[in-house]
């Protein structure tokens, strides 16, 4: 026997509507979520994130696979015998009762013992740091507020796994970070599942042990941040997390002819023809013309963005690349725009994607 | 160059405000009057023989006014009450599963006594009571107030059905989430949320009711008079001031009601 998931979706299809005017929003989507781990689904808007997480709460039926909750198949279970909770976008706390019920309400609903219940709001209010608003309704708290609530409502009654959909979307930059922080800290002390949906790809990479992209309805790429980060699948997920260069190019011998005459060396695997090649834009030096191995290249523009300058490049064939360089004390090393100067790809950074 | 259009303004039009005040003093001059003469204390309901309370002392102590008001009151309550339950559910299951075929024709169903002429329905439940009243030997206000609960349903279904629509349905998927199964959800969360339609909606049936005229003389029974069927009573005969205090104290109450209602139908969450 190998290990039971927390949660485990198995070729999940979910078809919204008939006929003509059907939508896949989940496209035979497979994936394993361990116990204890902090897991993210990550995606452009009405890629069906929320669908999954529906799916895994319970509120929608899949059309056709099966959801497993630690081995167990739940699809067919009703949302209020499921073991999860959801921390919603909207927060949907219930305007007619004080924060403590709200947090309450789930323990309640399970019939626990008045005292228990009372200890345990208790302890809640003290981990997302809400004890002097306890009586207090939803509506005469601040937008942070209310999603500190959203979630002790939503941690109370223990679940086994915790859906939070994009619960931070609806706050300011500052607030945003903090919360952050907060989640990742309730998730360590409470050791419960995470899964979390966002369409910010650094919070993702902040945040998760592993992330799942998607894209209309389709996991592109399940793996830690690093795995996502330094070696994406595919040219979309590349393009998804963070910026890339795309030079295309073909193969020959063990390197990369680009369409600039340019010889580019890079992990092959095999791969013949013409590839992609996919480059960060920290992982580029700036080297003197006549440095070994550099490509020629002409400064463009650059945009200052305080800790670092981003550099547009052309190479001799007018390709664009972008070079991110951190920025120097008092403007020394500052490259003025037309200068000629030579670009060096730092091997293990090459990412080979295919045509 | 942008040419600046005379609006169109109904309120602009000559003799707007005098008709408006013209409107506005038919509307009430017979009410003001009718209050006003309530507190008359001279026997004739034209002529001012001073302020008096001489009149609403005169219908309280009036035994058949007093169980006029006693059925008036037992019948509005009874049928507010029946009609909010049942437009209540009739609101649930016409706004909380989806669309459904045939969703219209419950919905005219439902608002029927809206449409169908007031006297149609008086005449129908008259000959349909009158039949009953034969094979049961029953005769008691059940009848009057089984009418009522019927043409209240669509008063108190409007207010209830307004608030299930302007309700946010993540509330009771959330109460799904945590556990709560589908009579807890309505418990807890529908319904509460639903409070403030529903006891509109029981306000203005409540008001309905005790107004109504036409159904009420078609279906009574002897001795079976309410305040409005009293008064319609007392008219045909001699007219003394005691029916503008009867009057007087409905408006009262109707009023009264009204704003309650109005205000529960403002309130937000
Ligand atoms: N109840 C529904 N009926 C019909 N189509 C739906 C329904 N819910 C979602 N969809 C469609 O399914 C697709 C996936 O929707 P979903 O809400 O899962 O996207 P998402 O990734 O959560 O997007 P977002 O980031 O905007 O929240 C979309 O094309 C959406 O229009
Ligand atoms: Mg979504």
């Amino acid at each position: 026997m190998g290990e039971t998931f927390a949660v485990e979706a198995r070729d999940a299809v979910k078809v919204y509507g008939t006929g003509v005017n059907a939508i896949t929003a989940l496209d035979h989507v497979s994936v394993t979520v361990s116990r204890g781990e902090f897991f993210t689904l990550l995606g452009p808007s009405g890629c069906g994130k929320t669908t999954l997480l529906r799916c895994i709460a319970g509120f929608e039926t899949p059309t056709s696979g099966a959801i497993l909750l630690s081995g167990q198949d739940i699809t067919e279970e009703p949302p209020y015998r499921r073991p999860v909770n959801t921390v919603f976008q909207s927060y949907a706390l219930f305007p007619h009762l004080t924060v403590a019920r709200n947090i309450g309400f789930g323990l309640e609903m399970m019939g626990k013992p008045k005292a228990e219940i009372a200890e345990t709001v208790a302890r809640m209010l003290a981990l997302v740091r809400l004890e002097e608003f306890a009586a207090r309704l939803p509506q005469q708290l601040s937008g942070g507020q209310q999603q500190r609530v959203a979630l002790a409502r939503a941690l109370a009654p223990k679940p086994q796994v915790l859906l939070l959909d994009e619960p931070l979307s609806a706050l300011d930059l500052k607030l945003r970070k903090e919360m952050q922080g907060e989640l990742k800290r309730l998730q360590l002390e409470t050791g419960i599942t995470f899964v979390f949906v966002t369409h910010d790809q650094e919070e993702a990479l902040t945040m998760s042990d592993r992330i799942g992209v998607m894209r209309a309805g389709k996991l592109q790429q399940v793996g830690t941040p690093r795995d996502i980060y330094d070696r994406p699948a595919n040219r979309y997920v590349a393009d998804f997390i963070g910026e890339t260069n795309f030079l295309t190019g073909v193969v020959e011998g063990g390197a990369v002819r680009l369409g600039s005459g340019d010889l580019v060396r890079a992990a092959l695997g095999g791969q013949t023809g013409t590839v992609t090649l996919a480059v960060r834009p920290e992982q580029i030096r700036v080297v003197a013309t006549n440095a070994p191995g550099a490509i020629p290249a002409r400064i463009t523009g650059k945009v200052y963005f305080g800790t670092d300058t981003h550099y547009h490049f052309a190479l001799v064939d007018g390709t664009e690349v972008v070079a991110r360089l951190q920025s120097r004390a008092q403007g020394e090393d500052d490259l003025p725009k037309g200068v000629e100067v030579g670009l060096q790809f730092e091997d293990s950074s090459v990412q080979v994607l295919g045509p | 160059m942008t040419e600046r259009r005379k609006r169109f303004a109904i309120e602009t039009l000559p003799g707007f405000t005098a008709i408006a005040i013209a409107a506005f003093v038919m509307l009430y001059l017979p009410i003001v009057t009718l209050v006003a003469y309530s507190f008359n204390g001279g026997s004739s309901v034209a002529v001012w023989g001073g302020f008096s309370l001489h009149w609403y002392e005169v219908a309280s102590q009036n035994a058949a006014v007093q169980g006029a008001a006693a059925r008036s009151f037992i019948i509005a309550a009874s049928a507010a009450a029946i009609a909010t339950t049942a437009a209540t559910m009739a609101a649930l299951g016409t706004t909380r599963r989806g669309k459904f075929t045939g969703q219209t024709f419950i919905y005219l169903m439902i608002n029927q006594p809206l449409m169908v002429p007031e006297i149609v329905t008086a005449v129908a439940l008259l000959i349909f009571f009158a039949s009953i009243k034969v094979a049961t030997g029953y005769s008691g206000l059940g009848y009057l107030i089984l009418a009522h609960s019927a043409f209240c349903i669509p008063f108190a279904y409007l207010p209830i059905r307004a608030r299930l629509e302007g309700m946010d349905g993540a509330m009771e998927i959330a109460a799904a989430d945590l556990y709560a199964n589908p009579w807890q959800v309505f418990r807890r969360v529908t319904l509460p949320l639903l409070m403030p339609g529903v006891a509109a909606g029981a306000m203005l049936a409540f008001v309905i009711s005790l107004d109504d005229v036409v159904i009420t003389e078609f279906v009574k029974s002897a001795g079976q008079d309410t305040l409005p069927t009293y008064m319609l009573g007392q008219l045909r005969r001699a007219v003394t001031p005691e029916v503008n205090a009867i009057s007087t104290a409905l408006l009262g109450m109707t009023v009264i009601l009204l704003t309650a209602f109005f205000l529960l139908s403002k309130k937000r969450d």
